[in-house]
């Protein structure tokens, strides 16, 4: 490993993982995607350093991580402000950042947002596992040291010594794209599956009541609470589980199934998030407002398109 | 079989729906379904649920619209055939300790039924399954049908934490799951087997297409087996 660049954990904080696209092909043995909870904020700090959007980034949750560089390099933020510092010295997210050797990237507490992302020039490098490094702790898959294994204190985190390609010009994002993840969500949902077996009053209230982030929230799926969804719901026989779908227990409070969601479920499903929704859904925090509203597959595709080629362009425009 | 239907399933993923009911027969129409799929789809596939009664297909949204997607699907479920001669899976044994601590549930189904719990659990035990699908997380496998009797609707509120081993009941379903997750069935017994290791080939125990007993074993069994006996709802198990 001589001549890889390398930052040293010191502290771990909550959860820091390692996540590429996700892993794909395997669903049909139970293996879930993985993969960034906020490709937006993940695919802008790979594009900063103009890596590729699927190359490994770090997704930090909650901040508590402190990493110590142990070679001078370019790092990219991007997400939540997790009260950043480069020794002690506050650092903003959306930006390149040059650290020297030495120098000390410390991550404290949520001040807008719930993740961060941190690229390294050529993707940081993990032990693949079907494909994909992405870290599903659950399963036991991928990660920078394999084994589903979040960072730790003392590990070391390593990335190509060469740079594979020049810089792009600008090193921020556009004022634009960043997100204030500080503002009520508004989550687009398109109604599928077994929406239209909720009754008028659940419909009504789904689109029109506010739901807060519950306790309950995780990579696997995201809790709402709010009204009481009812219905004469049929008792359903297990079926697969599309990326962002809501599902709805017998409780009546949906679920937004995310990137490590079960492959397959059996709870009634009001629909499917947008991927911009999901994006937006993973930087909230308990007890944050969001609100549904419907949404089509031509628009929600639309918004996807137009944010990954704003991402897109942005890394093309290189020195 | 009636006409399969295509339900919209997000920005990259078709639904399609071959029956409402659980029938071991679906499974034809399903296997076959995706056989045709990986081949019409090619690289714009990018993975297939089957499940009892229903296939999802997420495709690549950037070499296909949702437009052309759902019109491929509709011309593969035109021409499609079931396929033929039904091959009879390999028989896997799993070793259940079926006790309340660890199958909370056994009491509940034991009331609704009017039977013992003894009688629950050989109700269980007496059932040949077959595995419709892996889904829901690694090696969990999704068998049936368990005996009417024993069809108990999912909790109301999902568990937290699903002990390792736990054998479960939903509806007319049965399982086991294969490591600690969150889950909403009915919990009966556990195994001591390991259903899933990453590090194993082929990493999971089961796969679809298998046929599965249930064999009763005692605590002492199960403890020697590796079980582990913490109740459900304590601890680390």
């Amino acid at each position: 490993m001589s001549g890889t660049g390398l930052l040293r954990v010191e502290k771990a904080g909550p959860q820091a993982l390692l996540q590429d696209a996700g892993r794909f092909g395997v669903r049909h043995l139970g293996m879930t995607q993985g993969g960034p909870m906020d490709w937006h904020a993940a695919g802008w700090a790979n594009a900063l350093l103009g890596n590729p959007a699927s190359a490994p980034v770090l997704e930090i949750a909650m901040g508590g991580l402190t990493l110590m560089a142990e070679a001078d390099v370019t790092l990219a933020l991007c997400g939540a402000d997790l009260g950043a510092t480069v020794n002690d010295r506050a650092l903003a997210p959306w930006q390149r950042v040059e650290l020297n050797k030495g120098d000390r990237l410390a991550f404290d507490l949520p001040r807008s947002g719930m993740r961060a992302y941190l690229a390294a020039p050529g993707g940081w490098i993990g032990e693949a596992s079907l494909g994909s490094v992405a870290c599903v702790t659950r399963e036991g898959l991928g990660g920078h040291k394999g084994g589903g294994t979040a960072l730790e204190a003392g590990d070391t985190l390593r990335f190509p010594a060469a740079r594979p390609d020049p810089m792009p010009v600008a090193s921020e994002v556009p004022e634009a794209y960043r997100v204030d993840y500080q503002q009520p969500a508004r989550l687009g949902l398109i109604p599928a599956g077994q929406i239209a077996a909720f009754d008028g009053r659940s419909l009504y209230e789904a689109f029109n009541r506010e739901w807060q982030v519950d306790t309950r929230a995780d990579r696997m799926g995201i809790r709402l609470t709010g009204p009481v969804l009812t219905g004469p719901l049929p008792a359903m026989v297990s079926e697969g589980i599309a990326p962002g779908s809501v599902q709805v227990p017998p409780d009546g409070q949906p679920i937004c199934l995310m990137n490590d969601r079960q492959t397959i479920g059996g709870y009634p499903r009001l629909g499917t998030l947008s991927p911009v929704a999901r994006a937006r859904l993973a930087q909230c925090a308990v007890g944050h407002p969001v609100r549904l509203t419907a949404c089509g597959v031509g628009v929600a595709r639309a918004q996807w398109r137009a944010a990954i080629e704003a991402i897109t362009a942005f890394g093309a425009i290189r020195s | 079989m009636t006409t399969p239907c295509i339900e919209n399933a997000g920005v990259d993923a078709w639904m399609v729906r071959f029956a409402d009911q659980i029938n071991p027969d679906n499974q034809r129409w399903i296997r076959a379904f995706c056989r045709q799929c990986r081949a019409v789809f090619g690289p714009a596939l990018v993975d297939l649920v089957p499940s009892y009664t229903t296939v999802l297909v997420q495709y690549d949204p950037w070499q296909m619209t949702d437009v052309a997607a759902r019109a491929t699907l509709s011309d593969l479920l035109d021409q499609l055939a079931p396929e033929s001669a039904e091959t009879v899976g390999r028989l896997v044994e799993l070793p259940v300790w079926y006790d309340v601590s660890v199958g909370p549930e056994l009491a509940l189904i034991a009331e609704q039924t009017g039977w013992t719990m003894e009688q629950v659990a050989s109700a269980h035990a007496a059932g040949e399954y077959q595995v419709f699908a892996l889904g829901f997380v690694p090696g969990f496998a999704f068998m049936g049908l368990v005996d009417p009797a024993l069809a108990t609707p999912r909790l109301a509120t999902p568990r937290q934490r699903v002990p390792k081993g736990s054998i479960a009941i939903a509806e007319r379903q049965t399982s086991a799951y294969p490591q600690v997750t969150p889950g909403g069935w009915n919990l009966i017994g556990r195994t001591p087997l390991t259903l899933f290791d990453p590090q194993s080939d082929p990493m999971t125990v089961l796969e679809a297409g298998d046929r599965v007993r249930f064999v009763p074993i005692t605590r002492d069994c199960f403890i020697e087996l590796g079980g582990d006996t913490t109740p459900v709802g304590e601890g680390s198990a």
